[in-house]
């Protein structure tokens, strides 16, 4: 193991460490510790008749069909001068953990590092400062952005076109389940049902839903993969088609996914796949090789743009020959002489005749766009099969390291995908999956998911990424392996944890039963 | 009164035609504290399987499917103040909804106490 910090000493440690010590701290009259701030609330700061805006005091005439709105008394909104706003958010962002300070494996979310190089060109005032609506004449770079990533996702993924508007992983599910139903409506049939086997994304079924189809599940066989012969039973000319995660939230490769593919076909459904997980895949495994018809990349986990409250996703969907004739618009179009123009409305009648509509109203996540390109032209093709493969490799490190500390469900199903999955057998009575996730917050961890996927019992799933060094790793197996050892040793401080972080452990069920969402002043206090 | 359990952990309390339905102390222990419980209206009628109720749980949101098809007579509205009936006082206090049954013959491929029991020793 690679220890930062081998001495082990502490500011707080010394021979008054122990609280009954004569010289043992004193809490400090500002409640602060050192570095490590407290900070109240803004409303608990500000004070009326502070402000950091120079404002002149006007008299406003109440006029027109609003006068009877206007406010008798003045907003409780917090006072506050500029540099103590500052403050306040610069001193909460320090209680923050993000994937700039350390590994962050939350299954199925893909937290990798953005590279900076992608938020250099994306600051390019070519692609930083143009607008959706100016003349497509004067965005033309911008316009070949978009072409040439949709190129890329094409080529990537085996498929035969792109709609790039749709804006994060479930919009790019809608997007794909809207053709599927276009496809079905033209064909002049009545399809109701959408099969989501028990290892897809819990996104899956309520996309479906929204789209108004009837949900049916479909169970995982023991090994964590779709039950084929059940998938097959059910088929019939009621299913529009199948919602399957490939890697799956098992973090397994779904194996038969050509067959299901096939067997879906023959039945005249289409095959929808949630292309979350494609970064375990990129450079490997062409989906439109496997049958797939519809297929959502999220720019923010596999093409490493940044997400969780640093920026928004994005989720091009890949769509098949079959289903391309209903995709969205606009879409960029790529002419001979090299010029770019956007199929929309106006330009597209004939050219996207049944198309369902629009998904956003302009072209989509530009910053996103930028930066996915980016990595992918400075991974280049040997760069971005590697990117599958660390991913894939560390996730398997993780599974392997931790034989005989915590429980591998699927452990004998062969090496995992980008993801190692655990549940809570290994754990003695009274100590729950909970407790290791805060127990990894006092080590200094983001916690990995925890209780889900749902077909696992206390499930822990931890996706380490291709962005964790070995060193980096041996770290966080260690803090994990010394967590379920205190469990197995019946260390009940482990049942209170986090002991260092900023607030203790919180009471989540108190939060969710009466949750108090907004200030309502002192007497909330 | 019999007393019916399903493989998904709810149980039924029949008396006449009336059933009573609630999730087993088994199935609240698994779930954890219970946060929010989305009952039935009085009057939709149900399928034998149909999932006409959520109990969302810090952990999860799950299904609470109607062991027997029926129509919805009453649900139990002091879970919309107090879900955690559920967690204290499962297979009494915290029922979920009653309904009159439509074929009480659904009712024969239900388990008893004892086979329940031993369905979940083997879980």
């Amino acid at each position: 193991m690679t220890a930062v910090n081998t001495a082990g000493w502490r500011p707080e440690m010394g021979p008054a460490q122990h609280p009954d010590h004569e010289d043992a701290p004193r809490p400090t009259n500002s409640g602060d510790r050192a570095l490590m701030l407290e900070e109240a609330l803004i409303f608990e700061l500000g004070r009326f008749g502070s402000t950091g805006v120079d404002i002149d005091d006007a008299e406003f005439e109440p006029m027109g069909a609003l006068a009877g709105f206007l406010r008798k008394a003045a907003p409780a909104l917090p006072g506050l001068t500029e540099p103590e706003t500052v403050r306040h958010y610069t001193r909460l962002s320090r209680q923050n953990y993000a994937i700039d300070l350390g590994p962050f494996p939350l299954g199925s979310c893909t937290m990798k590092h953005n590279p900076r190089l992608n938020e250099k060109v994306a600051r390019m005032a070519g692609f930083a400062d143009i607008h959706p609506l100016q003349p497509v004449q004067t965005v033309q770079g911008g316009l070949k952005v978009i072409n040439e990533l949709a190129h890329w996702l094409i080529t990537l993924t085996g498929m035969h076109g792109v709609a790039m508007t749709p804006k994060a992983g479930a919009h790019g599910e809608l997007c794909g389940v809207l053709c599927i139903k276009a496809a079905i409506t033209a064909r002049g049939e009545d399809r109701t049902v959408m099969l989501v086997p028990e290892s897809a994304h819990g996104t899956n079924p309520a996309t479906a839903a929204f789209a108004g189809f009837a949900i049916e599940n479909i169970p995982a066989t023991a090994e964590g993969r779709v039950d084929l012969e059940a998938l097959k039973a059910r088929l019939g000319p009621d299913v529009a088609g199948v919602m399957i995660t490939n890697p799956n939230t098992c973090g397994l490769f779904e194996r038969d996914m050509k067959a299901i593919s096939d067997a879906v076909h023959a039945a005249g459904g289409y095959v929808y796949c949630d292309g979350a997980n494609f970064n375990a895949i990129v450079g490997k495994v062409r989906p439109g090789d496997l049958g797939v018809d519809a297929m959502h990349i999220n720019l923010h986990k596999t093409f490493s743009t940044p997400h969780g409250g640093g920026g928004p996703g994005s989720g091009p969907v890949v769509l098949s020959k079959a289903l391309c004739p209903y995709g969205p618009i606009p879409f960029t179009e790529l002419f001979e002489d090299g010029h770019l123009t956007l199929v929309d409305e106006e330009t597209g009648g004939a050219r996207q005749p049944h198309s369902f509509g629009r998904m956003a109203a302009f072209h989509g996540q530009m910053g996103m766009f930028t930066r996915a390109l980016t990595y992918m032209l400075s991974h280049g093709a040997d760069g971005l099969r590697q990117v599958a493969e660390d991913a894939v490799l560390n996730a398997n490190y993780v599974l392997r390291s931790l034989d005989g500390e915590l429980d591998a469900p699927f452990g004998a199903s062969g090496p995992c995908m980008h993801e190692a999955l655990f549940s809570d057998d290994n754990l003695p009575e009274g100590f729950s999956t909970l407790d290791i996730a805060k127990g990894l917050i006092d080590e200094g961890f983001h916690p990995m998911t925890v209780y889900f996927p749902l077909v696992v019992h206390g499930a822990m799933l931890i996706e380490p990424t291709e962005t964790e060094s070995k060193a980096g790793l041996d770290r966080f197996i260690s803090s994990l392996r010394s967590l379920a050892r205190r469990a197995k040793a019946g260390d009940t401080s482990l049942k209170s944890a986090p002991h260092f972080a900023p607030r203790r452990r919180l009471d989540e069920t108190q939060a969710a039963r009466k949750p108090v969402l907004a200030w309502r002043g002192d007497s909330a206090a | 009164m019999p007393l019916y359990y399903t493989q998904d952990h709810e149980w039924i309390d029949v008396d006449g035609d009336t059933g009573t339905v609630g999730i087993t102390d088994y199935a609240q222990g698994q779930l954890g504290d219970i946060t929010f419980v989305e009952l039935p209206e009085a009057g939709s009628t149900l399928k034998k399987g149909d999932a006409p109720c959520v109990v969302d749980s810090v952990k999860a949101a799950s299904d609470v499917y109607a062991p027997v098809s029926g129509t919805v007579t009453e649900a139990n509205a002091a879970l919309e103040g107090e879900p955690e009936l559920v967690n204290t006082d499962p297979e009494q206090g915290g029922w979920l909804f009653r309904l009159t049954l439509s074929d009480t013959s659904e009712l024969d491929g239900l388990m008893d106490r004892v086979a329940y029991d031993e369905f979940v020793a083997g879980l």
